[in-house]
């Protein structure tokens, strides 16, 4: 007879898994992937798969050799990782660099604090900001996009401002741009964050899949849409109209797959909603007022330092506390 | 230039002036009276706060020990098992009775090989949860459980849980005998016994209650209660207790006489020479060995 | 019938695995030997007061309660006493027991062992609460906790309802939907025996939606006969943990029991379907409570089935009648898979909180490898009464009692949603639990002081 397993109860247990909640992650910025290979082609493809491959070699390496733990490659969460980072450089970022931003990345960012759940900061926006400001010209030389139809899929990058940054030159360049391109990913910028209508459809698997909550990606949205709808009717000249400030740069991108990481964001429901608005707040004001065209990731990092302070002040309703 | 120069040192210097003037009064107005002598004692003692003497920390053992030396001109009743108590009694101006040293014992030898497992413990990770659940994987309710409960406790680094064997291992040397990890024991399995001269030991390496008939079939090394150490001793120092032979540490002479007849190999002997086969037990240097040894 | 209600917080789903809701309720066969341990409700163990070589017959008193919260014990079989002794638990730990060899079926006078249902209620509340008390009943559901106490209101308080747990939101556990099926006259009938007890002008049967078709049988009933007017049919979603008792009454009636108070607080009296039942026996038929239904089940048991089972029976003899052991049976369970016990004794014997005997398979029980916690509030979503998991667990595991109890451990229900659904598959009930425990521990000895 085989022994019994003594255990607390309960003794079954729900379907869920850190290595299921990944690979969700992975799937929802799956349609993002394949428009940027489609608008990058053989660029887009080495770093996503250098910079996976680089973020779960760090990880293995460093529990097996210098922790000597059982290693945890297997939770797909390097994966995430390594997708997000390559997501936020430009398409022709040089390859060794990636590799430095995806041992920060993991190296630092994550396994220094004690790997996945101990880490305070989003590691692939950590590895972002810390390739910006180590290699400023790099990572903000953009490649102008070229169908792989048109010119091929090993076609050599061109590079362009990004819309943010033409429009920190001057509102008037608006003229510039369409919004329809802007949707479809038809512009300048990091691979990943192109297609607006790409990562809104791996944003809603996710809320489908109840991986992430509604809240943070829609507060994101709405306090960005009124901060700059104040400032657009106070003075059109100047800011331009909302709507764009959604659609261009790392937003949609930040707002569905960073904000919502786990680890490095608030628990309830409320505290949630405070992150998301501090994000959206400090993103507009980077983007408004500050030195870079583009806030996104410095606002997740900025908020993600007030997640436990967040969690402390936002519990849960305890039942029966009323009265 | 020169101006701004000026400037920056002036105010930062008012600042500063006045940052320390109101440091002088906050530090006067909240001070704090603490018998020096506390902070004396502290400084001898271990500073592991352990917990061993039965107080939070070292700091408030200090202070107990000062309080009791004033108010009763003795430390009775304190001891501190990891540092010198006659430093203590000297700052204090009192003179400390020598303690025996301790060492932390595990009374259970139910490893892997002894006591096979019947059930397999799945959860969480604690010894006082576990006991909860189950009498053990054996079916030993006094048992160790193996989670190490002790281990997590000791501030010195001083037990480990054996893989092999599936039990806590204390090492003698780091072992202070605070008595943390007998306290953190569910079942009491680990006992303070005087450590003995030369390091040496006898004890009944079980703390089994139930019926010998009972305990034989969890278990290879349990104690059946057969009474023969019991009536062995010669010195009394064996007493039952229930189902279980237990050695009164302060009253065993390290004669060895128990660890002979006890068919269950559950009464340890530790740190003696290796007997010589069939010749005379070299009991005389044993038995030499007096008010130190159990 | 009223529209389907649920509790406000938390909750899971796991799957309901009811397999034996189709099996009739089986009179077991009484064993040659049973033991009765003497400590089957919350608290005190009872004393015995029979001795060796006495005769007893079935439904005679054995043992008596000791104590408040503690209850008696009654001979299930007819037949002499073997011996008082001790007696391994499904937990392996021995608790003293009588073992009476069976000679016969002979029952104590007084006690109606027809099926006549007598629907006249012939006691004064008070006589109810006695007759309760005197006949050993507790909670069946699986807490044990004494019937009488429940019972006995407070003077300064008030039952506005009688709410009777039929929501059985275990998975796997049919036998208090198999006992409504069979026996509904029964059942209602000891409804209005309960409200008769507490002077409540209502009574509410709370049923869990998969098991609709009887809450539709029961409606019928009680609308086609006056004699049951006061008590209705309320239809809950099918979520966990439903039948928990504050999580009912916030469902059926929207109060929440305060963080600490008793759910009398509330005016509201929860008892289990399968105690109704024996309280109308008792209080009608003057019947002890001897037999209790057990659903001995599993995903690989040949035969899943319900048994009305003599209190004593051991569960090796259960578990041989449904079929024997299944061979990937990995961790067998008293009663169901959330809150049931790991059973390290296979010859135990079933006691009055035995509500099933579960063999789960390999598949279902193997534990899987605990990560680390990635903060993703699963935990806090799931917990049905506003807790943190995570941090609770985490504070326990440090031995912060102190916080633990400001963060409300004390309230924790222990139904394990919060383990049940981490994606990190961390122990968490274990550690709450064990904080429960030392935290509880702390309290009670500051109280004393």
């Amino acid at each position: 007879m085989n022994q019994f397993i003594i255990s607390g109860s309960p003794h079954v247990h729900g379907p869920e898994s850190t290595r299921r909640i990944m690979l969700d992650v992975i799937i929802a910025l799956m349609p993002a992937l394949l428009v940027a290979l489609y608008f990058f082609g053989w660029y887009a493809l080495r770093l996503t798969v250098i910079s996976v491959a680089a973020c779960v070699l760090t990880e293995w390496l460093i529990q097996k050799y210098l922790l000597k733990v059982p290693t945890t490659v297997g939770d797909l969460s390097a994966v995430v990782t390594g997708i997000l980072l390559a997501f936020n450089v430009p398409a022709n970022l040089p390859v060794w660099m990636i590799i430095v931003g995806a041992v920060v990345s993991i190296g630092i960012a994550k396994m220094s604090f004690g790997g996945l759940g101990h880490n305070p900061f989003n590691p692939a926006l950590v590895g972002r900001v810390f390739l910006l400001v180590s290699f400023p010209t790099a990572m903000t030389t953009w490649p102008k996009v070229s169908p792989i139809f048109e010119n091929g899929f090993f076609a050599d990058a061109i590079t362009g401002p990004t819309p943010l940054g033409l429009l920190k030159e001057s509102a008037g360049n608006i003229d510039k741009m369409e919004l329809l391109d802007m949707l479809f990913g038809n512009r300048g910028g990091a691979f990943g964050e192109m297609c607006a209508i790409a990562l809104i459809i791996g944003g809603l698997y996710l809320i489908i899949r109840r991986v992430i909550d509604v809240w943070t990606p829609l507060v994101i949205f709405a306090t960005v849409f009124a901060f700059t709808g104040i400032c657009y009717l106070i003075d059109p000249a100047t800011y331009i109209a909302p709507v764009y400030h959604i659609f261009y740069g790392g937003l949609i991108l930040g707002a569905f797959f960073m904000a919502t990481d786990m680890v490095t964001s608030p628990m309830t429901t409320c505290g949630k909603c405070i992150f998301a608005f501090g994000i959206g707040v400090i993103t507009v004001v980077i983007r408004l007022w500050g030195a870079y065209p583009e806030g996104v990731s410095f606002a997740i990092l900025i908020m993600n330092a007030l997640v436990p302070l967040i969690n402390r002040g936002f519990t849960p309703k305890r039942f029966g506390s009323k009265k | 230039m020169n101006s701004i120069l000026l400037w920056s040192l002036v105010i930062l210097g008012v600042l500063g002036v006045i940052a320390a003037v109101i440091l002088y009064f906050v530090a006067k107005r909240f001070k704090v009276e603490e018998n020096p002598l506390i902070g004396e004692v502290e400084s001898v003692l271990a500073g592991a706060n352990c917990g061993g003497c039965g107080f939070a920390g070292c700091h408030n053992f200090a202070e107990a020990c000062v309080k009791a030396a004033a108010e009763k001109k003795s430390l009775a009743g304190l001891n501190c098992p990891s540092s010198d108590m006659s430093k203590v009694a000297g700052i204090l101006g009192l003179t400390a009775t020598v303690q025996e040293p301790m060492v932390a014992v595990v009374r259970c030898n139910g490893t892997c090989e002894n006591a096979p497992k019947k059930v397999h413990y799945e959860g969480a990770g604690v010894c006082a949860f576990a006991t909860t659940l189950y009498a053990g994987g054996n079916g030993c309710p006094n048992g160790c459980l193996g989670l190490g409960d002790c281990v997590k406790k000791c501030a010195f680094d001083a037990i480990h849980i054996n893989k092999e064997t599936g039990l806590p291992e204390v090492d003698e040397d780091k072992c202070v005998g605070c008595g943390a990890c007998a306290k953190a024991c569910p079942r009491g399995v680990i006992e303070l016994r005087y450590k003995g001269k030369n390091n040496r030991r006898v004890y009944v390496a079980c703390n089994n209650t139930e019926k010998g008939a009972i305990a034989m079939k969890n278990c290879n090394v349990a104690c059946i209660a057969c009474q023969k150490c019991f009536k062995t001793c010669p010195f009394e120092a064996i007493e039952m207790r229930g189902n279980l032979a237990y050695i009164d540490y302060t009253k065993c002479k390290q004669c060895r006489k128990c660890v002979e007849v006890c068919p269950r190999g559950s009464i340890h002997e530790v740190n003696f020479p290796p007997r010589k086969p069939k010749a005379e037990t070299p009991e005389d240097t044993e038995t030499n060995v007096t008010n130190e040894s159990k | 019938m009223n529209p389907i209600k649920t509790f406000r917080l938390g909750g899971v789903h796991p799957e309901e695995n009811k397999l034996s809701s189709g099996q009739p309720i089986k009179d077991f066969e009484i064993p040659k030997q049973v033991i009765i341990p003497l400590g089957q409700c919350l608290g005190a163990p009872s004393e015995p007061i029979v001795a060796k070589g006495d005769k007893v017959k079935v439904g005679q008193l054995i043992a008596t309660a000791k104590g408040f919260i503690s209850a008696n014990v009654h001979s299930s079989v007819s037949g002499t006493v073997a011996k008082i002794d001790d007696v391994m638990d499904h937990t392996g730990y021995r608790k003293p027991a009588i073992f009476i060899d069976v000679e016969g079926d002979e029952w104590l006078e007084g006690i109606d062992t027809t099926d006549t249902l007598i629907k006249d209620i012939t006691l004064t509340s008070e006589e109810i609460v006695e007759r309760v008390k005197q006949h050993g009943i507790v909670g069946l559901g699986g807490a044990t906790f004494p019937t009488y106490v429940k019972l006995m209101i407070p003077k300064d308080k008030k039952a506005d309802y009688v709410i009777i747990n039929a929501a059985e939101c275990e998975p796997y556990l049919t036998c208090d939907n198999r006992l409504l099926i069979e026996k509904p006259m029964e059942f209602l009938v000891g409804v209005k025996v309960l409200m008769k007890a507490v002077n409540a002008p209502k009574g509410v049967i709370g049923i869990e939606y998969n098991k609709i078709d009887v809450a539709r049988k029961l409606d019928e009933i009680i609308s086609g006969d006056s004699y049951f007017s006061g008590i209705e049919v309320q239809p809950l979603e099918t979520k966990y943990p439903q039948g928990g008792e504050k999580q009912l009454i916030q469902a059926v009636t929207g109060r929440e029991v305060p963080s600490g108070k008793l759910p009398i607080e509330t005016g509201c009296v929860v008892v289990n379907v399968a105690s109704t039942f024996a309280v109308y026996e008792a209080v009608q038929k003057n019947k002890p409570l001897v037999y209790r239904i057990v659903t001995v089940t599993g995903k690989s048991v040949k035969n899943p089935s319900n048994f009305r089972v003599r209190i004593g029976t051991p569960a090796n003899m259960l578990i041989e009648a449904v079929g024997g052991l299944p061979e990937d049976t990995a961790n067998l369970i008293n009663g169901g898979p959330m809150m049931g016990k790991s059973v390290s004794v296979m010859t135990f014997p079933t006691v009055k909180g035995t509500s099933g005997i579960l063999m789960l398979n390999t598949k279902d029980a193997q534990p899987r490898a605990v990560g680390n916690c990635i903060r993703c509030g699963k935990c806090m979503k799931a917990c049905p009464m506003g807790l943190e998991p995570y941090l609770l667990k985490r504070l326990s595991e440090t031995n912060n009692f102190e916080e633990t109890e400001k963060h409300n451990i004390m309230d924790c229900i222990e139904c394990g949603s919060c383990e049940f659904t981490c994606p990190a598959n961390i122990p968490l009930a274990d550690y709450i639990r064990f904080g429960k425990n030392k935290t509880g521990q702390i309290i009670r000895s500051r109280n004393q002081k």
